[in-house]
């Protein structure tokens, strides 16, 4: 039995056009991911709609309501393993929708796909999902040069795209960037290397998916511990246990480390690292622990424990933000809103719309409201403290979504700056 | 107290401890911002996992909710007598609604008693939500069993009648989750959305989890129709000409005994069947569950109508 692979989330940045369906029906059937009712249903369909070969990017089709209403629902997930690491796919469909899709899929993303038909080489939309996955702070890119056979396979048409495509990327907060010629549709370097890409010495996109280091992707240094709940089991044989359970969302804390509470600024020592497994002595980010402390502190939900040895967070009701709006009903600028950020909930206005960007020039314009699917640098005014980070610094503590009181819809999500 | 040496590094957090550690952290928020949540508990392995999930959540506490079982009375009894005693060695409540109540009320109407009895769960569960007013249910449903469930956020919003709708489902960001309803709806909750039926496997050897025995194989008398094999029961009878074998199975699934086909095996411990499960080339739906084989939408349309 073999339980010490990682877990490694990514996601595929495309349209139909450039064969995305096709490249992930790749995927799970070259690596052996298909099941067999799941093969006979889509060649079932395929010959249907009477095409020659089995259409593999029926695999990621959809469901009833969808097919009645020509829709694509947002966000679908899919999972495969090899036995080196399990893998989520979240795929998004690729419309006029596709800002809020992609936001969505790439928030919880540790790498994303970004696929390029040979042939039409960088377009608008190459650099649209460039930048949003550089706004999501999507840690690792693969640039997947695909439809390599309509190309003859050229080394130097790759080659160009992947210098049009550096160039362009400068401009972004990219951090590593890896560039891949493939056939979806023969199987060339997606999971086997193919015999027709020999000139391409790097590793074929499973290969890549399978090796490149995650581990790092995680803030290892800064402690930050967003208290979830109150742990009292008010018990004969646990009468005096308060502890504060909670995911660590960055660094580790280890036994008698000093820590501060905040926003109240108090500060105790951890005294035990409780798990269902046991005590710790250390515990590392993401792991779900319940942190018991020295001194009784009123300690609740909302509160954010740090090493008091560590960079500080920022303690402030007022910070600016890059939003992206997923509700089709606008912004009101004259309402007020709830911001969920970590464990706290409080209501919030935006004090100033400063520019919206356009996905597809990177350009900035005046803003007066906002639509879906619009990008917008903002500033928030909070009716408490939120305990935060950047979210350059921290994807977990830099991040918060906006809720609509009146309709409870979540309708933005928030990164700050 | 003794301390419990790291047996990860902090380079080999593995996928389990990663899906582990993003369960408790959903049954954490359900506890802290719901105001009455259940967790529906079938005695199956993906709740026997759940639960061990909400001891690791909520220890040394008791957990802040009760148990609930659907009982279709179509169940193996191996499943009731497993939730039984699993409730009680935990010591949390557990509460049983059975479709029995719902149709001596007359909210269900059975035509044919040998036909499964999965439809009608969802009126149940809506009377039980309604009847403890739970604004919140955590289920163990997993997004790899299912093209619906695929499509399905980790926190998914119900209306009134338990009403699913795909087309308008709140975006699902981070894990900064939206757990707010108005009096009345209810929001069901997946924890283990992103596990595969292979994680479970993993899991409950690594848990040392007892499930009941029928999901190891065992000799058991069954008939063939079409490509099912099914158990024979008090519910399924040979029809004439049927023959009557006995075959060593297993089940994947346990839910309705109308409607759960086994599978042929020979695997009797864990590790032969995550071996199994590894090279098996069929869905767990698809290999089990004769209701979700009747359209390819059988699962979209009960969600639609409330079904978890």
């Amino acid at each position: 039995m073999n339980t010490n692979t990682q877990l490694l989330r990514f996601i595929t940045a495309g349209s139909v056009d450039d064969g995305k369906s096709t490249l992930i029906g790749r995927l799970l059937h070259d690596s052996k991911s298909i099941f067999e009712d799941q093969f006979s249903a889509i060649a079932k369909t395929s010959e249907k709609r009477g095409m020659a070969a089995v259409d593999l990017s029926l695999l990621t089709d959809g469901l009833q309501a969808e097919r009645e209403q020509g829709i694509t629902i947002d966000v679908a997930y899919r999972y495969f393993a090899t036995p080196k690491r399990k893998f989520i796919i979240g795929d998004t469909p690729g419309h006029e929708q596709y800002t809020r899709n992609m936001v969505t899929a790439a928030s919880t993303a540790n790498l994303a796909i970004i696929l390029i038909d040979a042939r039409k080489g960088v377009l608008t939309q190459t650099k649209r999902h460039s930048y949003l996955a550089s706004l999501l702070n999507v840690p690792h890119v693969v640039l997947a040069v695909n439809k390599m056979d309509m190309v003859d396979y050229s080394q130097a048409r790759f080659e160009e795209i992947v210098n049009e495509y550096k160039a362009f990327a400068a401009q972004l907060d990219l951090h590593d960037v890896h560039c891949i010629p493939l056939s979806a549709l023969n199987g060339d370097m997606v999971v086997d290397r193919g015999e027709n890409l020999d000139w391409y010495k790097g590793p074929a996109l499973l290969e890549f998916l399978e090796e490149v280091v995650i581990d790092r992707d995680v803030n290892t240094s800064d402690f930050r511990f967003p208290v979830q709940w109150v742990c009292r089991p008010q018990t004969n044989e646990y009468h005096d246990f308060r502890g504060f359970a909670g995911r660590i969302e960055a660094g580790e804390v280890s036994l008698g480390d000093e820590i501060t509470i905040l926003p109240s600024g108090r500060t105790s020592r951890v005294k035990e690292i409780v798990t269902y497994d046991g005590n710790l002595a250390t515990a590392f980010a993401p792991q779900s622990v319940t942190l018991r402390l020295a001194d009784e502190i009123d300690i609740s939900r909302g509160d954010m424990l740090v090493k008091s040895s560590a960079h500080a967070p920022r303690v402030e009701k007022e910070f600016e933000a890059t939003l992206c709006w997923l509700s089709e009903s606008p912004l009101d600028k004259g309402r007020k809103y709830l911001v969920k950020h970590t464990t706290r909930t409080a209501k919030c206005l935006f004090s100033r719309l400063d520019y919206r960007v356009d996905v597809n020039t990177l350009e900035q314009h005046a803003v007066e409201k906002l639509n879906m699917n619009d990008i917008a640098r903002v500033a928030l005014k909070i009716q408490q403290p939120l305990v935060f980070d950047s979210y350059d610094i921290d994807r977990a503590t830099g991040s918060f979504i906006v809720i609509d009181e009146a309709s409870n819809n979540t309708v933005a999500a928030g990164m700050i700056s | 107290m003794k301390l419990v040496e790291h047996n990860m590094s902090k380079h080999t957090f593995t996928h389990l401890d990663a899906l582990e550690s993003e369960s408790i952290h959903i049954m954490r928020e359900v506890a802290a911002e719901c105001k009455n949540p259940a967790l529906l508990f079938s005695g199956g392995k993906d709740s026997i996992v759940m639960l061990r999930l909400a001891e690791k959540a909520f220890r040394p506490a008791k957990f802040p909710f009760p148990l609930v079982h659907i009982d279709t009375e179509h169940n193996f009894p191996e499943v009731i007598a497993c939730r039984d005693k699993l409730a009680s060695d935990l010591g949390e409540r557990l509460i049983v609604r059975s479709l029995e109540d719902s149709i001596k009320r007359g909210s269900i109407v059975i035509k044919d008693e040998s036909k499964p009895r999965n439809p009608y769960q969802s009126v149940t569960l809506l009377e039980t939500i309604e009847e403890f007013g739970f604004d919140a249910c955590l289920g163990g449903a997993r997004r790899d069993e299912e093209k619906a469930r695929a499509k399905e956020r980790i926190f998914s919003f119900r209306d009134e009648f338990g009403q699913w709708d795909p087309k308008n489902q709140r975006p699902e960001l981070w894990d900064t989750y939206n757990t707010r309803v108005n009096p009345g709806e209810n929001i069901r909750v997946f924890p283990i959305s992103n596990w595969t039926e292979t994680d479970i496997w993993e899991y409950i050897g690594r848990e040392k989890l007892h499930i009941p025995d029928i999901y190891f194989a065992h000799e058991r008398e069954v008939i063939r129709r079409g490509d099912n094999v099914i158990p024979v029961s008090h519910l399924v009878q040979p029809k004439p000409g049927e023959k009557v074998e006995v075959v060593s199975v297993r089940f994947r699934t346990v839910g309705d005994m109308t409607c759960t086909a086994p599978v042929e095996s020979t695997a009797r411990t864990v590790d032969e069947i995550i071996a199994e499960t590894a090279s098996t080339r069929i869905t767990e739906r698809g290999a089990t569950r004769m209701d979700d084989q009747t359209s390819d939408a059988s699962m979209e349309l009960r969600k639609k109508e409330g079904y978890f």
